[in-house]
């Protein structure tokens, strides 16, 4: 063994091979590259199965069709958020984070072979509780809350799981402290993998939380343990749950950073404000477990206010930054392109044929819109009485983590597939599509699912119609309620679409695509906009050079429709029978 | 670019530009407004959710809405006689949860306040009152004491809408709000 082959193998088991990127000039590490695939696949199938039990869901929820039977309803709805929220999103968040430490800083990945541990712990635990859900015992719905029980293999599962995220995030960490060690790059580490660095200190937190709790759960179920509060369970289960939803706004937002830079050449408004914003989602995360716990016994309306609010808003702050930092970083550039006439020249002039691009900008406007507004309202102790547990929730999180999270990571893989997999997208023409008919749809099942809500329609519930031959008092909720499942039933089947497309589009490329070498690496990467100007020197997108007209016209939208829609609801509110 | 380190490497001395800043401003004062609004609420608002609870064993909760059922009831519904009872104004009334039903039925009257006492027997449920829409969550052994004022006649379902075994979706209850000294 040479001396020098002894750094690499410090943490590595064996000497790092890379290739150079054609399109980008980046190092790429082939340990890393095989890793970013495994789990990007693996995503993809959860996605698929999924995809498919929501579409179930979706159709049972729609009163003319009512398609499963209430037993399979329950079950298939309980598989729809395990395989989606949690297998997607996580197995997806680890190509993301070896994607942004690995091969952003064109730097060799830690311990490669602990990344395969991870992987297959991840895999093992996420089929082993995917089998108890369809063995039917296990109808717990993904938050498991005691003193419902599934059998263990269904806890014993996600710990496995959590386990090789968490081991995920290691490798993560590992590859930033070899990158700063071997110098891959001069400086600060860039803003996109400073915020995957922010969802993985946020992961590891709630995987800290996930194991306080579900270890405990998986003894009780073994009988080890014979009792769990209640109360205490969801206080911990949510400290997970909750807080992991920001490991997705930091990995979907700093994608948007990604694709920004990519497609238009967008460069951060200010390292500082971004960067800024980043922190706050990891200072204040802890708290939002408050958010399910608005309407609970047993915890003090002080406790309330302040978790919720995560002390006075200041992730809520981050995430609005964010909302005018991003829009902000691509205006500034676009006009560089030489879009500068009007207000909305460079936004009608971008590239909205690019599917990274559309998906990008489509998660930007309705995570905002829909999610963000949704959210805040939900979180805000006294409205939440009006949603508790309706379809309202749904609605809500299907817009953060549907047409924001998912939309997000699908928008990215059309560059991850032809950098990463080196291949191009089979079939342009319905790529370019792809991206709305998912968001339509997705946008479609958010907000119809949030009128239902509005309506008092239950969340997991197998029929809202309560005939009388079932229950002993029935009820009726207003047609209009039904409409809305209607339509819901209606967008699930765009989503669906939309989905499959994705699926067929990622699956077919990686099969069959065409490779992509340097001859044909740049146009791999989809229609960009014309540059009509050169470069301006500016060092930063904004850089006092440009006003941002587009930008401020769209946050004084958002912030319009925010404040109105917020005093909608304490109008709503008031008129609810008094209560102390 | 956002993919390459930050161009100025001293980068956090970087000035930034004003309408960040006003931006930034403007959404911390709007932060700090919603949260000083749940306080104000608190004080001034009408629906505020009582911190009135004690932790209790099922046993003894079911124990007493029997007795409350037993001691206020005006009749029997259903083919399998639920109680309805109707508690004295101002007085207290109760109502368990339990895998599947709200138990008993409720009758109140316009415009008066009860103190409403809630708990689950098993698993946690979801009191849903509907159509007005209030939602609170039911917890085995935590009661719940919330001091409700019905504000307009009618017939009122109670819905759980908190996922509770595979019979959730036929747990109904009912609540009837009829005008003060007058019966059904
Ligand atoms: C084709 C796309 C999708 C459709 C049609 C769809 C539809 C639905 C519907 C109708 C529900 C049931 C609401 C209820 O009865 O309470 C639901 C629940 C849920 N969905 Fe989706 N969804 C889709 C994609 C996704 C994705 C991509 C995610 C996550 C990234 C997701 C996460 C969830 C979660 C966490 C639940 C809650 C499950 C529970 O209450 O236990 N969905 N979905
Ligand atoms: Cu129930
Ligand atoms: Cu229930």
């Amino acid at each position: 063994m040479t001396d020098a082959a002894i750094p690499a193998n410090v943490l590595g088991t064996l000497a790092a091979k890379f290739r150079t990127c054609p399109a980008t000039g980046l190092k790429v590490d082939l340990a890393a590259e095989r890793l970013i695939k495994a789990n990007a696949v693996a995503a993809v199938v959860f996605l698929m199965i999924g995809g498919i039990f929501g579409l179930l869901v979706a159709l049972t929820r729609w009163p003319a069709v009512h398609l499963l039977s209430s037993d399979m309803f329950y079950l298939v709805l309980t598989a729809h958020g395990l395989d989606v929220l949690l297998l997607w999103i996580i197995f997806f968040e680890i190509a993301i984070l070896y994607f942004a430490s690995a091969i952003i800083l064109s730097s060799r990945i830690a311990a490669p072979r602990w990344g395969w541990v991870a992987f297959a712990l991840m895999i093992i635990g996420g089929v082993m509780t995917n089998i108890a859900v369809l063995q039917g015992d296990s109808s717990v719905m993904f938050t498991s809350y005691p003193p419902l029980k599934a059998q263990p293999h269904f806890y014993l599962g996600l710990i496995l799981f959590a386990v090789g995220a968490l081991i995920g995030c290691f490798i993560f960490l590992g590859t930033l402290v070899i990158a700063k060690e071997e110098r891959t790059y001069e400086g600060s580490i860039p803003l996109v993998t400073f915020g995957a660095l922010t969802a993985c200190i946020i992961a590891v937190f709630t995987i800290a939380s996930g194991a306080i709790i579900l270890i405990p759960t998986f003894l009780w179920s073994v009988g080890y343990i014979s009792h769990i509060d209640t109360l205490t369970y969801k206080l911990v289960w949510w400290g997970m749950g909750h807080s992991s939803q920001q490991i997705n706004v930091s990995a979907h937002v700093a994608i948007w950073y990604l694709i920004g830079a990519v497609t238009v050449g967008a460069k951060p408004l200010s390292e500082k404000v971004s960067r800024g914003a980043f922190l706050l989602y990891i200072f204040f995360l802890q708290l939002a477990s408050a958010h399910h716990l608005l309407v609970e016994p047993g915890l003090s309306s002080e406790w309330k206010i302040v978790n919720t609010s995560y002390m006075m808003y200041l992730a809520v702050l981050g995430s609005m930054v964010h909302g005018m930092t991003v829009p902000g970083s691509i205006e500034a550039a676009q006009r560089k392109n030489g879009y500068t006439h009007g207000v909305f020249e460079w936004l009608r002039k971008a590239p909205w044929g690019n599917p990274a691009f559309a998906g990008m900008f489509l998660s930007l406007v309705m995570f905002g819109f829909l999610g963000g507004i949704s959210g805040v309202i939900l979180g805000t102790e006294q409205l939440n009485i009006m949603m508790h547990n309706t379809i309202y929730v749904p609605g809500h999180f299907h817009a953060t983590v549907v047409t924001g999270t998912t939309l997000a990571f699908m928008a990215v893989t059309y560059l991850v597939v032809p950098l990463i997999f080196q291949r191009q997208i089979i079939w342009p023409k319905l790529a370019r599509l792809q991206p709305y008919l998912f968001g339509l749809g997705a946008a479609g099942i958010s907000v119809f699912m949030m009128g239902a809500g509005t309506l008092g329609v239950a969340r997991r519930h197998w029929d809202i119609t309560f005939p009388a031959s079932d229950v002993m008092l029935p009820h009726g909720y207003p047609p209009m309620a039904s409409l809305m499942m209607g339509l819901n039933g209606l967008s699930a089947i765009l989503a669906a679409t939309g989905g499959a497309l994705y699926i067929a589009i990622t699956v077919g490329s990686i099969l069959f695509g065409k490779k992509v070498d340097a001859s044909n690496a740049a146009a791999s990467l989809g229609p960009m906009p014309k540059k009509i100007v050169r470069d301006a020197v500016t060092k930063y997108g904004d850089a006092g050079t440009w006003h941002l007209p587009g930008t401020y016209v769209l946050v004084a939208l958002f912030f319009t429709t925010f404040v109105l829609y917020y005093f909608v609801n304490w109008k709503y509110l008031s008129e609810l029978w008094p209560m102390q | 670019m956002a993919i390459f380190p930050p161009q100025t490497r001293i980068w956090w001395n970087e000035p930034v530009a004003k309408a960040e800043l006003v931006w930034i401003a403007v959404a911390f004062l709007w932060g700090l407004f919603m949260f000083f609004m749940m306080i104000y609420w608190h004080i001034y608002g009408k629906q505020n959710l009582s911190p009135v609870v004690g932790r209790i064993d099922p046993a003894v909760f079911e124990q007493r809405t029997s007795e409350f059922a037993e001691k206020f009831k005006v009749r029997e519904e259903g083919n399998l006689g639920i109680p309805v009872a109707k508690p004295t104004a101002g007085g207290d009334a109760y109502m368990l949860a339990r895998t599947f039903e709200w138990w008993p039925v409720l009758e109140l009257e316009k415009g008066k306040s009860y103190k409403l006492h809630l708990s689950a027997l098993d698993v946690q449920h979801g009191f849903s009152l509907q159509p007005i829409n209030m939602n609170i969550q039911v917890h085995p052994g935590l009661e719940h004491i919330i001091t409700l004022t019905p504000t307009e006649v009618g017939t009122f379902g109670v819905i759980c809408n908190e996922y509770c075994g595979l019979g959730h979706h036929v747990m109904t209850g009912r609540i009837y709000v009829v005008e003060p000294g007058q019966g059904r």
